[in-house]
């Protein structure tokens, strides 16, 4: 009774008070939390997710769509459990109607539901399992950067235009180290003739560096992002391995990484929908601006990130920041109405895009930097193979 | 305090302590911040955690170094009958039980037999490692999650109540810690108490009095787990989640960091390092003095500052918080009693 | 499953022990004749690395400045640690000591973040050992068969210091019987500051050495110390004999446990499943060790002998 009493009277006179000041304000600023891996050896990732899009939104004033922003920096440790606190938190405390970033796909299935349930946005700019391309997509999800079979998918078909018949696959035991491994079975013709998965915090490799010597297969095709990565082809090389079988691979060799591998990682293939020398203007701009600012070469990473600051930049505009008709606004952000620096861009019905999706080598680019060089496109304006079992 | 009520500096802070934990759900609701019960349904669980070891470190003694995992138990008892489809909370609650006391009874025979030949180590170090082994059990359930933990879609339901609304979770867990204390308050005040704490002091005067003293500890470190067990259950509720983390030995440590800050061998001590320490961490993340060098090493390095904290509450703050606060009036001499 | 992998795998697990023995001799030694739970170690060891990565990095990545920089610097941070925070911890009891040792790992963690970054950093293998040796028919890394060698030796070294040196018979005797050593009149606490700081300075080294191999980062020291902590308790407290086995059985059964458990698992269950529990049962072998050993025999495999 009493309690009642006193809720009411205090929530009237906040209502009271909010009104007023409504009247008086400007459209306040939009809220948005963006979570990633920002500490550990996936520190770069979302360093490379973070400097992208505050490169749009500073380029900007400190606005997206013309309203001003407050990005909220959260890290979330590659904790599943740390990041629902941060996400419970950024919801019921700061009051985010956008969460952004999400690097990790094991980080993604533990927050993908608390965010989404909540009627918060979430624009994902790395991870994209395929459980929530499938069956348990939600409305209220945005992935910008690509389901995560779609990168292993091109280095598969590549494997078989190349005409390996005896593959090893390697990647961590976890839900993104199951859909890369997947997806590369997918498009591969060959057989397949081990899959090893190592725990996702173990940074040695010797063990299975020997099994792998032992069965001397025509090629490997490993997923190690990040620090796993970095310590996957150093000691690649030290096991004597480079150069002799053919190291095929997603997300282990790109600008978060190559930095630390440098002349070790030359001659690696990998698979994905952006390189750093694409050729049309968003990209050019983007990276001119990513180089001189930070004075190192944007990763995929990074590009994706860019993409959903844009992505939100056109969106915003489209309701003039009215971020409370949550129909509207999840309209403007299917329109997909930007440039975005990989060509190509649309969303597929579990609001993924439909891309293209091309092979790298890594090699010495112009400036005698170690780089990612586009030497094929196999796969175009590709979808995913879980937008069926969509129901939005 | 075995009979009555004496004014003294611990009992008024005890007092006003419990109470203000009874009225966070009304200023929050007040004050229109939903995250405040949150955080402090989190102080709860770990308060109830702590008072579960503090029964068995405080007044026993026995360094317990994987009380977390039994906090794991609870969780993943809640969790795993979810994911099943079994939301009934008396029966996570049975199940919880019925694993924790089997588990308490097997590690604490095995760990106790280390306690008789005296020296403490050899206890702290097989605590750990059993922590250890549930940790990478858990770790290896990867049907459960693995490492990657396991989401809990409902919380559980008691029939005539449900925990679906943040205000039920935080009383039932208010209600829960008033309960263990006041049941631990008769424990300790009971023979088997004081054949505790004669343990702590001198177990062979102990055993040659003619008490089964191995008996007596066994029973104290079940109790202790199946507290835990509780904190688990209602952490898994909260969160709506379990992984294996709950169980990381420096979970573990965290709980003795609040029993010793608190206030060693004192029954409301933990309750106040619980409330301390979280709110602590809590404020240290978002504190702004306005200098942007100064706000960024406090607000990203905060747990760094925690463990300088720690250091000086072991070197300095010999008593903790609550245990610093004199007892009693001033007796002839000057001093409390 | 052919014998040279077998063998190989061996030597990956024997590389393990040998850093783990590196780290466990200090511990076991400050445990023994300090009677101190010193849970700082696994820190002690992360700023070797990070010593090791910054001298290399500064010097145009030169192995041996970074050998320079870790070793005496790990060396003078333990015993400025030593004297500042922890040496009015020695008559304490054991909670305590694990209260603040605790503490410290959690601001070092900080510091390093603070000072490096959160995310990793790294420093390679020196040029010369950077190829392979030819073993069994398989190619082995050379820097690991380096480090096996390095450990080796530095376990010769110990064995020679404690065993033949008047400074080594004070260390055994404090292990054996502390207050009967300060009771004839030796300078307690100069042997406590030596012990101590010769324990971090093992600790750098195997900092040093593992930088190249694994990413150099904030929290690195913890799995390194709940391994020790179980070599040291299994081998018996206070005894290198004891470091020493302890750490090639801790190494071995966790690197063979590693490599062909999910091999065997995979006969009854899903590869995915195999390889989630393959690593994980691998590491409660050794814990089950470990207890075992506690349980029955509760001074260690190879326990120093009390006089």
């Amino acid at each position: 009774m009493l309690r009642n009493f006193i809720r009411t009277a205090a929530a009237a006179a906040a209502l009271a008070t909010t009104a007023l000041l409504a009247q008086a304000q400007a459209p306040a600023p939009i809220k948005i939390g963006f979570m990633a891996e920002l500490s550990g050896p996936q520190g770069a990732l979302g360093q490379d997710q973070y400097d992208a899009f505050m490169l749009v939104v500073e380029r900007n004033g400190g606005r997206l769509g013309g309203v001003p922003v407050q990005v909220i920096r959260e890290d979330s440790q590659l904790k599943p459990d740390v990041a629902t606190q941060i996400v419970q938190k950024l919801i019921e405390k700061d009051n985010v109607s956008i969460i952004t970033g999400i690097t990790f796909s094991n980080v993604m299935m533990a927050v993908h539901k608390p965010i989404t349930e909540k009627g918060v946005f979430l624009i994902g700019s790395n991870a994209g399992p395929a459980p929530i391309a499938g069956a348990q997509c939600s409305p209220f999800q945005f992935i910008v950067s690509w389901q995560n079979d779609n990168q292993a998918e091109v280095v598969g078909r590549y494997a078989t235009d190349k005409g390996y018949k005896r593959v090893i696959g390697m990647a961590p035991n976890y839900q993104a180290g199951k859909d890369f491994v997947a997806g590369f079975k997918r498009m591969y013709k060959g057989e397949v003739i081990d899959e090893i998965y190592t725990p996702l915090n173990q940074p040695d490799f010797s063990a299975e560096l020997a099994q792998v010597a032992a069965k001397n297969p025509d090629a490997i095709y490993v997923f190690y992002p990040g620090g796993l990565g970095v310590n996957f082809i150093r000691q690649y090389q030290q096991a004597g391995l480079l150069g002799k079988i053919p190291l095929l691979s997603s997300s282990t060799t790109d600008g978060s990484t190559l930095p630390a591998q440098q002349a070790a990682a030359l001659g690696v293939i990998s698979g994905t929908f952006w390189g750093p020398d694409f050729n049309n203007p968003a990209n050019r701009q983007f990276v001119d601006e990513f180089e001189k600012k930070f004075n190192r070469i944007p990763s995929q990473y990074a590009a994706q990130s860019y993409d959903a600051a844009q992505l939100l930049d056109s969106a915003i505009a489209k309701v003039r920041g009215n971020m409370a008709d949550k129909n509207a606004f999840r309209a403007a952000l299917k329109a997909a109405d930007f440039k975005s620096v990989r060509g190509n861009f649309r969303f597929n019905t579990n609001h993924f895009p439909i891309q293209d999706q091309h092979i790298f080598e890594v090699a010495r680019d112009a400036k005698g930097r170690v780089s990612l060089k586009t030497i094929a496109t196999p796969l175009k304006d590709h979808g995913d193979a879980y937008a069926s079992l969509c129901k939005m | 305090m075995a009979s009555g009520f004496t004014l003294t500096p611990r009992s008024v802070f005890a007092v006003l302590l419990l109470v203000g934990l009874g009225l966070v759900p009304l200023i929050s609701g007040a004050l229109a911040q939903p995250f405040y019960v949150t955080l402090f349904t989190r102080i709860l669980v770990f308060a109830l955690a702590a008072l579960g070891l503090n029964l068995i470190l405080g007044y026993g003694a026995l360094v317990s170094f994987g009380h977390a995992m039994y906090m794991g138990i609870g969780a993943y008892a809640v969790g795993i009958l979810a994911h099943h489809g079994v939301t009934n909370g008396w029966a996570q609650l049975g199940a919880a039980m019925v694993v924790g006391a089997a588990v308490a009874l097997a590690v604490g025979l095995i760990c106790l037999r280390t306690t008789r030949e005296g020296g403490g180590m050899a206890f702290i170090m097989i605590t750990l490692a059993f922590a250890q082994m549930m940790f990478f059990l858990a770790v290896s359930l990867r049907a459960y999650g693995g490492d990657d933990g396991l989401p809990i879609s409902v919380r559980s339901d008691f029939g005539l109540f449900s925990l679906q609304d943040p205000n039920t979770l935080y009383y039932l867990s208010y209600a829960l810690l008033l309960a263990v204390l006041l049941g631990m308050r008769r424990l300790i005040d009971a023979r088997f108490g004081m054949v505790l704490r004669g343990c702590k002091s001198n177990e062979r005067r102990m055993a040659a009095l003619g008490f089964p003293t191995l008996r007596y500890k066994l029973a104290a470190y079940v109790i202790s787990a199946l507290v835990c067990v509780l904190a688990g259950m209602l952490l898994a509720n909260l969160t709506r989640f379990v992984s294996p983390s709950y169980m990381a030995w420096t979970v573990s440590g965290e709980l003795i960091v609040m029993i010793v800050l608190g206030g060693l061998g004192t029954l409301i001590g933990p309750v106040a390092g619980a409330t301390a320490l979280l709110l602590l961490e809590e404020v240290l993340s978002s504190l702004k003095f306005g200098l942007p060098w100064l706000d960024k090493l406090i607000n990203q390095h905060w747990l760094g500052l925690i463990g300088l904290f720690i250091v000086f509450v072991v070197l300095v703050m010999k008593r903790g918080v609550y245990g610093g606060l004199p007892a009693g009036p001033p007796t002839a001499k000057g001093r409390p009693k | 499953m052919t014998t040279g992998l077998f063998l190989t795998q061996l030597l990956n697990g024997v590389q393990l022990g040998v850093l783990l023995f590196l780290l466990a001799s200090g511990l076991t030694l400050v445990f023994g004749i300090m009677n101190f739970v010193n849970l700082t170690h696994g820190s002690l060891y992360m700023m070797g690395a990070y010593f090791a990565a910054a001298g290399y990095n500064a010097f145009d990545s030169s192995f041996l400045a970074a050998a320079l920089v870790a070793i005496p610097g790990t060396m003078l941070l333990g015993f400025v640690v030593e004297r500042l925070a922890l040496a009015t911890l020695y008559t304490r009891d054991h909670l305590d000591q694990v209260l603040a040792t605790f503490g410290l790992i959690l601001f070092f963690n900080e510091v390093v973040r603070a000072i490096w970054g959160p995310a990793s950093v790294y420093m390679n293998v020196p040029q010369a050992l950077s190829g392979t040796v030819s073993l069994f028919g398989l190619p082995y890394p050379a820097y690991r068969f380096a480090i096996i060698t390095v450990g080796l030796l530095v376990g010769l070294a110990l064995y020679l210091v404690i065993h033949r040196t008047r400074v080594g018979m004070l260390i055994r005797a404090g292990a054996s019987n502390p207050q009967m050593v300060s009771a004839l009149g030796v300078d307690i606490k100069g042997l406590n500051s030596l012990v101590f700081a010769l324990g971090a300075g093992l600790a750098g080294l195997a900092g040093l050495m593992a930088g190249p191999i694994v990413s150099v980062q904030s929290g690195m020291g913890e799995p390194i110390l709940i391994l020790t902590l179980v070599v040291i308790v299994t081998g018996g407290i206070g005894s290198i004999r004891g470091a020493f086995y302890g750490a090639l059985i801790v190494g071995i059964v966790d690197t063979i446990g590693r490599a062909f458990l999910p091999m065997l698992l995979r006969e009854f269950l899903e590869r995915s499943v195999a390889q989630a529990m393959g690593p994980a049962i691998a590491s409660m072998l050794i814990y089950l060790l470990m207890a075992a050993v506690l349980a029955l025999r509760p001074q260690g495999l190879f326990p120093v002998r009390h006089g």
